[in-house]
């Protein structure tokens, strides 16, 4: 029997230019296949830990592993299982889509006609195959994303990375590329990071909640839900007297309060604030209550070190 | 064909066939770039410098095919994350960068076939100096093809890259003695000249089709200067350059 193929990082921090840490001592083991989602705010650390892992970077100290492969010392093994498009990744504007994926493969060593045979063949499964030989530079941005994907698709490789392949796309075409994001994770390991929460929670077989360099949370769904004591979410306009007995509040930026609480309780606030005619929503966790449970927490425990410090 | 044939391919569709299929313009000022000098020289000599100018465009487009490859190299790099991809990829630093500047070859082939043509025109000369010249045209790509690997790799700013590129080609090819002679410059404005490996190129160039008349003692300097500097340059692109970032 074969192990277990695993990512793993030990201790893996970044440190740009002497002082500003990326990245701090991060640790993890996660099966390597499905889709990894690392979700976090802007400077959170998402891409470092994405391009330390798609060998593109160097870390300051740790060791990461992909399939016993250290992303140091066996980098170029690597590089033969893996893609990458990274975060601002674009489409040559002179060229077509087509010509787009058939060179990415002739970068993989593909021969040329292979490369181009295959190349219409991923095009087509993005939907472009009307737009293979259009220019670059004339399709839409949710298209060029297509063409992207369709590189990596093309290029069978095991682990694949893309830093933030949905930002800037309208709602639909970052639904296509949902689809397309969960069929390469079907049988592949794919690392997404980015900025919406619901991607992650849509496509993601695992999350891992990144704020200020530090890994705050890592798992499935149930997993990070299980983190919160409570289940369910209310959330209400600031201001109300609410007399919770169980649970917990949380002030949100967009001035509402949000209350994690119990299905019973939710119940019985829900009922009060009916009666009282309060707008609210209510609902079971999702993973934006729980990274904002999560990095908000973690930004108070910040705030309260850097009080410390000032004391 | 190779895995290593498929590799170079790549760089050469995507840096040179595709954008000249695609762009046909840019064709153009490839060729327009060399022949201007070239022109110009012609009336302002009377015809005098002809051979001169012949020499010197060659030089000049094997010496703009170096620093053009530090502009597309960070372009690629900088505006699409191309070199991003392709360091994820199995293709290694010194595959790619193979690939380019045989693109960047190609890229000034038009140029390159139209001043041969011209070269054999004008310039009538025995086969071991066009041979000589080819070397110098060679250890000239070399030594600028080095430089501009090692510099894009640096570069984070399209902007500055195109800067550099233009300052570069200003120092190297026009204010250099290479479309005239280092003759021409007074003394002791000449020895600034010796700063630019172009000289050395033109110098050895300008003496194989007999316009200059070198002691033995000046032309073995100019030889190992010349190959001391492709060496030197071509160990800080291959050092030097970074392909994974630190």
């Amino acid at each position: 029997m074969g192990q277990t193929r695993e990512i793993s990082c030990e201790g893996i921090t970044k440190v740009y230019d002497g002082n500003k840490t990326a990245l701090s001592s991060i640790d993890f083991a996660i099966p390597a296949h499905g889709i990894f989602a690392v979700i976090g705010r802007n400077g959170a650390g998402k891409t470092t830990l994405a391009r330390i892992l798609s060998t593109l970077l160097e870390p300051t100290s740790g060791k990461a592993t992909i399939d016993g492969l250290d992303v140091m010392a066996d980098a170029n093994k690597l590089r033969e299982r893996m893609a990458v498009v990274p975060q601002e990744g674009r489409t040559v504007a002179w060229m077509t889509p087509v010509q787009t994926v058939s060179a990415y493969l002739l970068w993989r060593g593909i021969s040329y006609k292979e490369s181009l045979k295959r190349a219409g063949e991923a095009v087509a499964r993005v939907g472009l195959e009307d737009q293979a030989d259009r220019l670059n530079r004339t399709l839409s941005g949710g298209m060029k994303r297509k063409v992207l994907v369709a590189m990596v698709l093309a290029s069978d490789s095991e682990f694949i990375f893309l830093d933030e392949p949905s930002t800037g796309l309208d709602p639909i075409s970052r639904q296509q590329l949902w689809r397309l994001l969960i069929e390469l994770g079907k049988d592949r390991f794919v690392l997404l990071t980015t900025h919406y929460l619901e991607e992650a929670e849509r496509v993601a077989d695992r999350i891992g909640i990144l704020n200020n360099g530090r890994l705050m949370a890592i798992g499935n769904m149930p997993e990070l839900r299980g983190r919160l004591e409570h289940q369910y979410s209310l959330k209400v306009p600031a201001g109300l007297d609410l007399q919770v007995k169980v649970g917990e509040t949380v002030d949100l930026e967009n001035g509402q309060l949000q209350v994690l609480t119990t299905q019973d309780e939710a119940l019985r606030i829900s009922k009060n604030l009916i009666e009282a005619k309060a707008q609210f929503s209510v609902n079971p966790i999702t993973l934006d209550d729980i990274f904002t449970y999560t990095v908000g927490s973690i930004d108070a425990e910040v705030r309260e070190d850097k009080e410390a410090d000032e004391e | 064909m190779s895995r290593l044939g498929s590799q170079i391919l790549a760089s050469i569709l995507v840096n040179a066939v595709y954008e000249m299929k695609n762009y046909p313009a840019v064709l153009v000022i490839t060729v327009l770039s060399p022949l201007s000098f070239l022109t110009l020289i012609f009336f302002i000599s009377g015809g005098t410098l002809l051979a001169v100018g012949i020499v010197g465009g060659l030089i000049m487009t094997m010496f703009s095919a170096g620093t053009s490859l530090q502009a597309d190299l960070s372009h690629l790099k900088n505006d699409f994350k191309l070199q991003d991809m392709v360091v994820g990829s199995p293709t290694s630093a010194s595959v790619y960068v193979t690939g380019m500047a045989l693109s960047e070859l190609i890229y000034t082939s038009p140029a390159l076939v139209i001043l041969a043509l011209l070269f054999g025109l004008f310039v009538h000369v025995e086969l071991v100096m066009v041979l000589g010249i080819v070397i110098v045209m060679l250890l000239m790509f070399l030594t600028s093809i080095s430089l501009g690997f090692a510099f894009a790799t640096f570069s984070s700013d399209i902007v500055q890259s195109f800067a550099f590129t233009r300052l570069l080609s200003l120092l190297f090819t026009t204010l250099a003695p290479v479309y005239y002679p280092i003759t021409l410059i007074p003394m002791p404005w000449r020895y600034l000249a010796y700063l630019s490996p172009t000289t050395y190129a033109a110098e050895i160039g300008h003496d194989l089709i007999g316009f200059l008349s070198l002691s033995a003692d000046m032309l073995i300097i100019d030889w190992v200067v010349l190959l001391g500097l492709t060496i030197i340059f071509l160990w800080v692109g291959t050092k030097k350059a970074r392909w994974r970032e630190k």
